[in-house]
């Protein structure tokens, strides 16, 4: 298991796209937002955790197609499912690896990007919390998202069509817990709620991924 | 025989019109599938009874067994 | 091993098919008797005007754009489990029909809209929950046409639907929560069974009944056409083999 994150890891780092090319999507899309709304600095301090949080969902989505496509192609994949390993773990492990290659560098330069947007000084806390708490979803419910659709050639679109949907709970309760930070409100019951929806997804949303992942191998 | 619908005239038809051209389109789409589909596979089973004699009866069962099993 | 399934797709066929002409007719009296009583029979609401007629149209398919994604469920959890592919057709089948409903309950939502709370579209979670509904059907439908081989099409779809169906009703309670978060108590919204009286009730009745016949009969056709399609993938595949 630690073999095979450490691989994930390793291929992501030296194909160089993991870190890099989620953050400059993130940081472009924070850069064009004042482009499209006016750079007045009340506007943006109001829909900044907004912004913050459906940025960091696109850059996430952006890298899902990788987590088995290239697996997929040179056959690795065969080799995992047929390793003594259950194919649940190998799709945990997949999220995970995704997650630290992606989710977790998100969460660290949305405080940073929130100083471009005029995010509020209480907000970077909750922003950053929200963000830790909510990307494994992001993480996990793509994986799955990636295991549907591996067979697909050219599966990019489809899979958003997919995944989309699907990131709306996860979304509502974390730009929730965002936009209340920064507005200094109570945020006790999107925080629960997002750490629920957090932790049932990393829980079970494994399984379907294999399951899925069984079919496409068959 | 219109009812007067008052000022709201325009919302309800419409509404009225939407939905029934909705409603009007799937059903036409699924009875043109359907009659296309089943052309096909009429003129695809005449063919082989035609073309092939006997061994299109013994084929058949598998063939069906084979839709049912995928 | 293979009787069982062989007979079932041409028992289907055979009920279905002798089963069809009746329910079209049914659907199309339902529907002709409802809508007619709805549209010309019935008074104006005090306060709604007219537009309370929408609702012989918004309230059915709003029920069967939710009831066909139920139906999806049921059906994709009886092909995973006892591998049965008429029910795996069926859903197939069901989805166009149900995305159709879900857009028509959408757009007569936001002709209702217009004139009574003076705007197309409200953040509403009703009308909100509709439109990711819809969002989960072209997903379904999307997947169901990307993927060659049936089977395997089957029973991914099958996996989107059930977890679909947990995140359906996941984005219904954050939205329900979302909103009151934006602006307290927005209860707009048209509650059919609470508040509507005898005179509405009634044709509204039929109305439903036209709505559930015309979905049975859409799926029944469009089952049938898809077991015919996947004969004749069949046919061609051992047409091909035959030749080689």
């Amino acid at each position: 298991m630690i073999a095979l994150l450490a691989r994930d890891l390793r291929l992501a780092i030296r194909a160089g796209g993991g870190f890099g090319l989620a953050l400059a999507f993130f940081l472009i899309v924070v850069t064009l937002t004042p482009f499209a709304v006016g750079p007045n600095t009340a506007t943006l301090s109001l829909i900044a955790p907004g912004i913050l949080w459906l940025g960091a969902l696109l850059a996430c989505l952006l890298s899902l197609d990788r987590i088995f496509a290239l697996d997929w192609e040179d056959g690795a994949l065969d080799l995992i499912a047929t390793s003594p390993l259950p194919l649940e773990g190998a799709a945990a492990i997949k999220a995970a690896a995704h997650w630290l290659t992606t989710g977790l560098p998100l969460t660290l330069a949305a405080p940073v990007l929130g100083v471009l947007l005029n995010l509020p000084p209480p907000g970077f806390l909750w922003l950053a919390l929200s963000l830790a708490l909510g990307t494994p979803a992001l993480s996990v419910i793509g994986t799955f998202g990636a295991a549907l659709t591996v067979g697909v050639k050219r599966g990019g679109l489809l899979m958003s069509l997919i995944v989309l949907p699907l990131y709306v709970p996860t979304l509502i309760f974390g730009a929730e817990v965002a936009r209340r930070g920064a507005e200094a409100q109570a945020i006790a019951t999107p925080l629960a709620a997002l750490a629920a929806i957090s932790l049932a997804c990393v829980a079970l949303l494994p399984f379907a991924a294999a399951a899925a992942l069984r079919v496409n191998l068959r | 025989m219109m009812p007067d619908l008052g000022k709201y005239a325009l919302w309800v038809l419409s509404a009225y019109g939407v939905s029934i051209a909705l409603l009007a389109t799937i059903t036409v789409l699924s009875i043109l599938q359907s009659r296309r589909t089943r052309r096909a596979l009429q003129a695809m089973e005449a063919g082989r009874k035609t073309g092939q004699g006997e061994s299109a009866r013994s084929a058949t069962p598998g063939t069906v067994k084979e839709a049912a099993n995928g | 091993m293979s009787l069982w399934e062989y007979a079932n797709p041409t028992r289907f066929m055979r009920v279905t098919g002798a089963a069809l002409p009746w329910l079209w007719a049914l659907t199309a009296l339902c529907l002709a008797v409802g809508l007619t009583w709805g549209f010309f029979f019935t008074p104006d609401d005090f306060r709604q005007g007219s537009t309370v007629k929408i609702i012989y149209l918004h309230v059915p398919s709003a029920l069967m754009g939710i009831n066909a994604w139920l139906m999806m469920l049921v059906t994709s959890l009886i092909w995973l489990i006892r591998r049965h592919h008429v029910s795996a057709l069926a859903a197939k089948a069901a989805a166009p029909v149900g995305a159709t409903f879900t857009l028509i309950a959408l757009a007569t939502g936001a002709l209702w809209g217009q004139p009574m709370w003076g705007t197309w579209w409200e953040w509403d979670p009703r009308l909100t929950s509709f439109l990711v509904l819809f969002l989960f059907y072209l997903g379904y439908m999307a997947l169901w046409a990307a993927i060659e081989d049936p089977d395997t099409a089957a029973d991914l779809t099958s996996v989107l639907c059930l977890v679909g169906s947990v995140f359906a009703i996941l984005s219904r309670y954050a939205l329900v929560f979302w909103n009151q978060g934006l602006h307290q108590g927005a209860s707009l919204s048209l509650d059919a069974e609470e508040n509507v009286h005898d005179v509405f009730w009634y044709p509204l009745l039929v109305c439903i009944a036209g709505f559930v016949l015309l979905f049975v009969a859409l799926v029944f056709l469009r089952t049938r056409t898809e077991i015919r399609a996947r004969r004749i993938k069949a046919l061609e595949t051992r047409a091909r083999m035959s030749a080689a």
